[in-house]
């Protein structure tokens, strides 16, 4: 399914330089990049007596698309909704441009440039894709209430925006349903339709909640393009995703994350070989050599540890 | 039966007091519901507000007319502060349970005894409404007994009182609806409109979402609160029974009858309401009174009506549930 495409197959100048800037990094958890757009340090998420996130320290290149994988439950999505602002970290900091963005409400890390899609697709149904689209432009002189009674003081801009929109929603194809309810799109179309809302906000770092669940594969080559875009305009990508074709499609550098922790970080080519790796999503003893007698007298332990307890119990 | 005394009262309600008052409260509702997705379940608290509001102001105190308005509706901004601070960061059910609460806390200080010096108890406020009759042109101005016109043998005739509170109120219907469709078509009402279909999303494109409902809400309870006003200037007096919470269901009927979101939904929705409402009770006690029913009495035709228009209601959420001006095919997202 992966034979590569002859355009694909020539990688362009950002990918040589992201490339370049992972290549001679260690592959340790945190280990340091050359010019970290968002920098993550001791960030701790507890549910009860759940830590669901524990995350020591991070560094994300910039210009780079860096992938965020882990089995279920690893905490990747606490983690990306602690640094979006959408839940509160208990303890921890981190930095986005070396500003500093814990406690910042959410809407404010997206106007810094720091701009989410969700897991579960959001499209507002009851709005046109234009109107979708035109939502995400910031600084909108007919945001505010009063400016927004007298049209002749916005409707310029709105016409930019709208521009920009139709741009857009060319580059992802969507330009034929304008004037339709979002409702109505497919699953698929609403992916599209979250990212190219997204990039309204004319973001730096472009964090995508597994873009690719419940897309049909005859849209999935056609995402991965426009994620691959997105570090050629210059964008910072950081994405959660189980889908590990993807990964080493389209990812520079891979952080793995396990029971809320960074546990390796790597090249997408070598990072699934990775003894940690495999452990994380295998289990410890997944390939500790098991022969016939082995096997025999685990057996019989057991049974005898068995027998002893069923001993103890009739004895009472 | 009396035909024409039947068309005569049901056309004049179409576009009556009661059709004025609850019209306008509705177009803030509409702002709430419609618009945002707030579940404001306390509209006849901003009505009740600005009504004693007024009434205290002049009574009591004592002031002018025109600083018994100003008190009302400053009031209605502040119950909009006090309810919306608390309970626009939590999920929408919140603003559901304290708003429904609030206006029967407001309603039950308003009949209280203890401050019956002051709000009168439940016999309410009188006499506070001489301001707004000074200045009747249909009384001092122009000089008929009455106003309206013959529709061929059908009288349409209003005193010059309820003239000049029905011209007022829809005046202040056309300015609040004018508002509306000038913030619905701007930025601003895409962002409330966004944002009842899903916050998170709209946070995640950088609007303060906290902000826009407050706005939202203090919108929409002064636009009800002039409703308030024209209750209290119509009958001259405010009562605090007249704000409980049926009142508020009667205007989320009104804005679910005309269709939610639409500018003139909640204004068709209010005159087609008590249409019907004037209307079936009218053929009902003619009838009863020229022998044609004879299983009930003149006093129970007035519950019958709201038996008949509610079943009326429920027929027409089944065929046309998306209300007079609704689009259908916003209803059938909404099944998905």
């Amino acid at each position: 399914m992966h034979a590569e495409t002859p355009a694909e197959a020539t990688t362009t100048e950002r990918k040589t330089a992201a490339l370049a800037a992972f290549k001679d990094l260690a592959h340790e958890p945190g280990v340091p990049k050359p010019d970290p757009i968002l920098v993550v340090d001791n960030v701790v998420r507890r549910f009860g007596g759940l830590t669901a996130v524990e995350v020591g320290h991070l560094e994300i290149q910039r210009g780079s698309i860096t992938a965020l994988i882990g089995p279920n439950g690893a905490g990747k999505t606490t983690f990306f909704n602690q640094l979006t602002g959408f839940d509160t970290a208990d303890s921890g900091s981190w930095t986005f441009n070396g500003r500093a963005m814990n406690g910042v409400p959410a809407h404010k890390v997206a106007r810094a440039g720091m701009v989410r899609t969700f897991q579960l697709t959001k499209a507002l149904s009851r709005l046109t894709v234009l109107e979708n689209m035109r939502l995400g432009a910031q600084r909108q002189l007919g945001e505010s209430f009063w400016r927004a009674l007298l049209p002749f003081l916005w409707s310029r801009q709105e016409v930019q925006i709208t521009m920009q929109a139709y741009d857009l929603l060319t580059r992802f194809k969507l330009d034929a349903k304008l004037d339709d309810f979002a409702g109505s799109l497919s699953g698929g179309q609403r992916k599209l339709l979250e990212m190219a809302r997204a990039l309204m906000v004319r973001p730096e770092l472009v964090m995508l909640d597994e873009p690719m669940a419940g897309v049909n594969p005859a849209l999935t080559q056609s995402l991965l393009g426009h994620v691959k875009d997105l570090r050629e305009q210059g964008m910072t990508v950081l994405f959660v995703e189980h889908d590990m074709d993807m990964v080493r499609d389209i990812s520079d550098w891979v952080i793995v994350m396990a029971q809320g922790a960074v546990i390796a970080e790597g090249p997408p080519g070598t990072i699934m070989s990775d003894e940690r790796v495999v452990d994380a999503y295998l289990g410890a003893h997944h390939d500790a050599p098991l022969s016939e007698s082995d096997l025999e007298s685990q057996l019989h332990e057991a049974e005898e540890a068995l027998e002893a307890e069923i001993e103890e119990e009739t004895q009472k | 039966m009396d035909w024409i005394t039947i068309i005569s009262t049901t056309l004049k309600s179409a576009v009556g007091v009661e059709t004025v008052l609850y019209g306008v409260a509705a177009i803030g509702l509409n702002v709430h519901f419609g618009y945002t997705g707030l579940l404001n379940f306390g509209q006849a608290a901003f009505m009740g507000v600005a009504g004693y509001g007024l009434a205290v102001t002049v009574t009591v105190m004592g002031l002018p007319f025109w600083v018994g308005i100003g008190v009302g509706l400053v009031a209605a901004v502040l119950l909009a502060l006090l309810m919306g601070i608390p309970t626009l960061h939590l999920r929408a059910d919140y603003l559901a349970i304290v708003t429904i609460a609030g206006a029967e806390i407001v309603r039950l200080i308003f009949r209280s005894v203890a401050f019956k010096d002051v709000f009168g108890g439940s016999d309410g406020q009188r006499g506070f409404s001489n301001g707004f009759y000074a200045i009747n042109p249909f009384e001092h101005f122009f000089t008929a007994r009455q106003y309206g016109f013959n529709l061929g043998p059908v009288p349409l005739f209003f005193s010059p009182r309820q003239t000049w509170v029905i011209f007022v109120g829809w005046v202040l219907i056309a300015l609040a609806c004018g508002v509306v469709f000038l913030l619905m078509r701007s930025p601003w009402g895409r962002v409330l409109k966004a944002i009842r279909e899903d916050e998170d999303a709209v946070r995640s494109l950088g609007k303060s979402v906290f902000s826009y409902k407050m706005q939202s809400l203090v919108l929409g309870g002064v636009i009800g609160s002039l409703g308030g006003f024209i209750y209290g200037l119509a009958y001259a007096s405010v009562q605090p029974d007249v704000f409980g919470t049926e009142t508020t269901f009667y205007m989320y009927t009104m804005v679910i009858l005309g269709g939610a979101a639409r500018v003139f939904g909640p204004v068709i929705g209010s005159m087609l309401f008590w249409v019907l409402l004037v209307l079936v009770y009218g053929v009902l006690a003619e009838a009863v009174g020229a022998g044609y029913i004879t299983f009930m009495d003149v006093n129970q035709v007035g519950a019958l009506r709201w038996i008949l228009v509610g079943l009326g209601l429920i027929l027409l959420l089944i065929f046309r549930p998306q209300g007079i001006f609704g689009d259908k095919r916003e209803i059938a997202i909404d099944a998905r």
